[in-house]
């Protein structure tokens, strides 16, 4: 069954994917920057999704240090790794943009850095996960330095941005005269993004479980 | 209340103790302070006015790269003959055992600062003692954001395998908007301009990464230390 929901939404995020991409490509070129300005219909859908999956990963390790139930801390790590990576395509895209139109493929703007330190942060939640063998401890340590890295992102946000600001200003929410269809567009590819993140994080969820289970029978086998 | 002190200052007393008769810390940390000041004068040229402007970054790596090497041997220190554990099952609170272990530090970390920030001075001519009160209490502020997150992080590295690489790696990308926030006044500081006008908001931003991380820490330290 559950194979079936993931197959559907998988699917589904594919096929609104190809629909979105088609359209995207049918869209005149914008007036000043060209092609390259459609690459923003999926580096903001992207960092968004990524968010959501910081704010499901907050989920997962508060309702582990309540409950210690290691579902909790399953759904932590894999939405962590799927948000890292749709972080990882975000950082990435804005680069090629930054290539075009400043000549640069990065540089020291407010939204450019706190978007690294956040990668920075999740980053080392990953490799601190990997350095710890105890599942219990691995799972609590996580669950406590994902909760750090929450709280931190915010104020790395805030802070940064009193460091001048090079980033172009929101273009979809900042009230700009955006045009109706590019609008569904974007929101489309994000409903696909979000879609495409639940399937990444189910599949690894079972991965987790896999995992947990493989752990314990190699403890019982070790027992006699 | 008063219980819980004591039991803080009977900890710190305690670290701050071993460290004095071992000085292996202190010490290390403060070699490593004059390493990085010395190859500093390498990256660039250290008699141009333009390292004044950036003195306050240069300040605050020292003093970050340094203090890792202090906050490193906070809870590794117990490991030994398993100090860590008749720690944990001392009957007092672990924010009693987590701030104690905290103040110990951050007059360690102190310290350490205390004496580069004369030697910067010297090597790199930087008037530092031009606005010295305030620039001690951005000492202060930064380094207790500093030792705070250090601490809860030495706590949370202190049994895995590479400790000494996780420490920093955790750590530094948390610290950020403090250290951020640190440099900005320093810099001003040392080029003689009291904080006002836009290093106001530097200085609540750090005030504020302060109360809340020493917040968020004191929350969770039990479950860092009884799991």
């Amino acid at each position: 069954m559950r194979d079936k929901i993931l197959m559907v939404l998988g699917v589904t995020a594919m096929a609104l994917l190809a629909r979105n991409i088609l359209v995207i490509a049918g869209f005149p070129n914008e007036a000043n920057q060209g092609a390259i300005f459609k690459i923003i219909f999926f580096h903001v859908p992207v960092a968004m999704a990524a968010m959501l999956c910081a704010a499901a990963s907050l989920i997962g390790s508060v309702m582990f240090l309540l409950t210690r139930n290691f579902k909790y801390d399953a759904l932590a790590v894999s939405v962590t790794e799927v948000g890292l990576a749709f972080l990882a395509a975000n950082l990435v895209t804005g680069s090629i943009w930054g290539r075009v139109i400043w000549g640069i493929w990065w540089t020291w703007d407010a939204r450019l850095t706190s978007a690294l330190v956040c990668w920075l942060l999740y980053a080392g939640y990953l490799m601190l996960r990997r350095a710890i063998e105890e599942p219990t401890q691995r799972a609590t340590f996580g669950a406590v330095f994902s909760i750090f890295a929450f709280i931190d992102v915010p104020i790395v946000i805030f802070s940064i941005k009193w460091w001048r600001t090079q980033h172009p200003q929101p273009v979809f929410w900042g009230g700009g005269s955006i045009p109706g269809d590019w609008y569904l567009a974007a929101l489309l590819n994000l409903l696909a993004m979000i879609l495409f993140g639940i399937v990444l994080t189910s599949v690894r969820l079972r991965q987790e479980e896999a995992q947990r289970e493989l752990d314990s029978l190699r403890r019982t086998a070790h027992a006699f | 209340m008063a219980e819980f002190f004591r039991q803080v200052a009977v900890v710190t007393v305690k670290d701050l103790r071993a460290e004095l008769r071992t000085k292996e810390a202190v010490n290390a940390s403060l070699a490593f302070a004059l390493v990085i000041l010395l190859m500093f004068s390498f990256a660039f040229d250290p008699m141009e006015d333009t390292t004044r402007e950036i003195s306050g970054g240069l300040l605050w790596i020292v003093f970050a790269f340094a203090g890792a090497m202090v906050l490193n041997r906070s809870f590794a220190r117990e490991q030994p003959n398993d100090c860590l554990d008749a720690l944990i099952a001392a009957p007092i609170p672990g924010a009693a055992l987590f701030l104690g272990k905290a103040f110990a530090n951050f007059c360690l970390v102190m310290a350490v600062e205390l004496v580069s920030l004369p030697v910067f001075g010297i090597f790199y001519t930087v008037h530092w003692t031009s606005q010295f009160p305030q620039l001690l209490m951005v000492l202060l502020l930064g380094g207790w954001a500093l030792t705070v997150v250090g601490t809860i992080f030495s706590a949370l590295t202190v049994n895995i395998r590479l400790r000494e690489v996780m420490l920093p790696m955790l750590t530094y990308p948390i610290l950020v908007p403090a250290l951020m926030g640190a440099m900005q006044l320093t810099a001003g500081l040392v080029n003689g301009k009291p904080i006002s006008g836009d290093n106001l908001s530097w200085l609540k931003m750090l005030i504020g990464f302060d109360v809340i991380f020493t917040a968020v820490s004191l929350v969770l330290v039990e479950t860092v230390l009884v799991g």
